[in-house]
């Protein structure tokens, strides 16, 4: 579906060039959601707005449903831009538009007759539950609903393509799960794929099938997003997934209990079926060590739950190579922390 | 009771010159808004990363509103006279002060309308152009749709600026309220139809203003 080569943006100023994104390959799949990760700075945004030139890219290839968007002269860019959808952080409304007419610009400027449009809007502001709001002004929206605007009209010249420049990074926690979820139900219905940028690690992990982590204009990890978030590589994507199983948390936690002085702490990860697996109680009936459950989550990922425990065990040395091993057989990993 | 407050006032010259004050202000808002868009546009489009930008184009428009700025409008008026003459036919009455108040007010209308634009949301024409939006649409639809709100009442300030200048034009024998002040009011020291003329055009501006108020605050949605 999306194939990008060696594509590159270096901004030059008089005193240096800097290059936000630099070399970047990338194979996106039809009716994927492909999300991009980093922290800002890390060149996610440039990225994305060079898939349809809102930034000129510096060299490099985008080849978008077999056309490349790169080598496209302005006209057939203006053409091919109409079948890409794009939401933004700010939504970018028309506050002089209603809802019913902001949806309609994009097809006013495909030039679809009014009658087709009206009926096409209609449907659109069905699809995003916008129902009763047709004719309110942005301003008198809240910021999903104007996302929600924002998303109908991005999907108002059906698009092959969304991209998502931090799409939920103005929302509240709650608003953003509303905005993920019919993001998904969009993706699930009309087949479509989306690339979506963001530097929150629970939209990635929340509707992301694949994710790629972006540092100083590089991928420097790419792949399945639960394989990616069990098995980090690089220092930034290990950053990320802390923000999610609260190994964060655990640091501070760790100092409390070191104090406290006894026992060894150990990590469960699980994935798939395994997280609904009674390990913990088990663990205590077979080996002779006591468990104290530290902390722990389960976060619902595209490809299933995804959950990590922390948990102290107090016994002899073998007792806890015992556990360990017993744990370890049941398909779940297990690492000891050290302590700091 | 008019003829008692106002003894000096002839009745039949007063409505000409409202009607000359009304000329003059009406034509050339007209003509101040159209080039005053014209220009303004083109100030904004070719500044610092916008669609059409080019330092020379900036350059020379910039350049060209500075200077009929720059120039009071009593001298704008003289030195325009040949051109007045040439335009309407004749250096008298209130055509003949038309191309000097428009070209006096066109320019700094046009500052106006810039601003007008500057505050158009960037993400707003960003969104428009990621939807394939040709450069003609993005003005009309995004640019100056968006900015109505300022660009009425930056039109609401133009026309009251305006009225002063069509008083000013007045000394140099274009007609209407200030002609009348001057040539009735003043040299023949009829203090009353000074009084009167003054009184109507604070009424003007105060209706103009009003007006101008109402139609922006409509418009805006913000």
């Amino acid at each position: 579906m999306i194939t990008i080569k060696n594509l590159s943006k270096t901004y030059r100023t008089k005193k240096q060039n800097i290059t936000a994104v630099d070399q970047l390959n990338m194979t996106i799949d039809s009716g994927e959601i492909f999300g991009v990760i980093g922290y800002s700075g890390a060149g996610k945004s440039t990225f994305v707005r060079l898939l349809n030139r809102l930034e000129e890219p510096t060299s490099g290839e985008i080849i978008i449903d077999g056309k490349d968007i790169v080598k496209q002269k302005k006209n057939e860019l203006r053409l091919a831009r109409q079948e890409i959808g794009m939401i933004f952080q700010h939504f970018n409304l028309l506050w002089s538009r209603t809802v019913h007419q902001n949806i309609a610009f994009p097809l006013e400027i495909a030039g679809v007759p009014k009658k087709e449009r009206k009926a096409k809007v209609d449907h659109l502001i069905e699809l995003v539950g916008l129902k009763g709001r047709e004719n309110a002004y942005p301003s008198q929206l809240s910021g999903g609903q104007k996302q929600r605007v924002g998303i109908a009209r991005a999907l108002a010249n059906d698009p092959k393509v969304l991209l998502c420049d931090e799409a939920t990074s103005a929302l509240d926690p709650e608003t953003t799960d509303s905005i993920l979820d019919l993001l998904v139900d969009i993706n699930k219905r009309l087949g479509l794929t989306i690339i979506l940028i963001t530097h929150e690690m629970n939209v990635i992990s929340k509707i992301c099938h694949r994710v790629a982590v972006m540092d100083t204009g590089k991928v420097v990890e790419e792949g399945d997003a639960v394989h990616v978030f069990q098995n980090p590589q690089q220092a930034v994507t290990k950053r990320f997934v802390q923000q999610l199983d609260g190994s964060e948390k655990y640091e501070s936690l760790s100092s409390a209990v070191l104090n406290e002085g006894t026992g060894t702490i150990i990590k469960l990860s699980f994935s798939g079926e395994n997280v609904n697996q009674t390990i913990v109680s088990q663990t205590a009936k077979q080996c002779n060590v006591d468990i104290n459950i530290l902390q722990g989550n389960v976060l619902q990922t595209q490809s299933g739950a995804v959950g990590s425990l922390f948990l102290q065990l107090v016994g002899s040395e073998t007792e806890v190579e015992k556990a360990l091993d017993f744990i370890r057989s049941a398909n779940v990993k297990a690492e000891v922390q050290e302590l700091v | 009771m008019f003829e008692k407050w106002f003894p000096n006032v002839d009745i039949a010259d007063l409505n000409t010159a409202i009607y000359e004050t009304f000329y003059m202000t009406i034509l050339s808002l007209i003509g101040t808004f159209i080039i005053g868009i014209i220009l303004g546009l083109l100030l904004y489009l070719t500044s610092k990363g916008k669609l059409w930008e080019n330092k020379i184009v900036y350059g020379i428009v910039a350049a060209v509103v500075n200077v009929f700025r720059a120039i009071p409008f009593i001298i704008l008026i003289v030195l325009l006279l040949p051109f007045a003459d040439f335009l309407m036919g004749t250096i008298r009455g209130p055509s003949a002060a038309l191309p000097a108040l428009i070209i006096g007010s066109a320019p700094f209308y046009a500052r106006l309308v810039e601003i007008a634009l500057k505050e158009v949301d960037h993400g707003v024409v960003e969104a428009a152009k990621a939807m394939g939006a040709k450069h003609s649409t993005i003005m009309v639809k995004v640019l100056l749709r968006e900015s109505i709100p300022a660009l009425v009442s930056g039109l609401t300030v133009t026309a009251i600026a305006l009225i002063g200048s069509t008083a000013v034009a007045g000394v140099i024998g274009a007609g209407g309220l200030g002609d009348f002040a001057y040539f009735y009011g003043f040299q023949r020291r009829q203090t009353d139809v000074v009084i009167l003329c003054t009184v109507l055009i604070i009424i003007l501006v105060f209706v103009i203003q009003f007006i101008g108020d109402f139609i922006s605050n409509k418009l805006d949605k913000r």
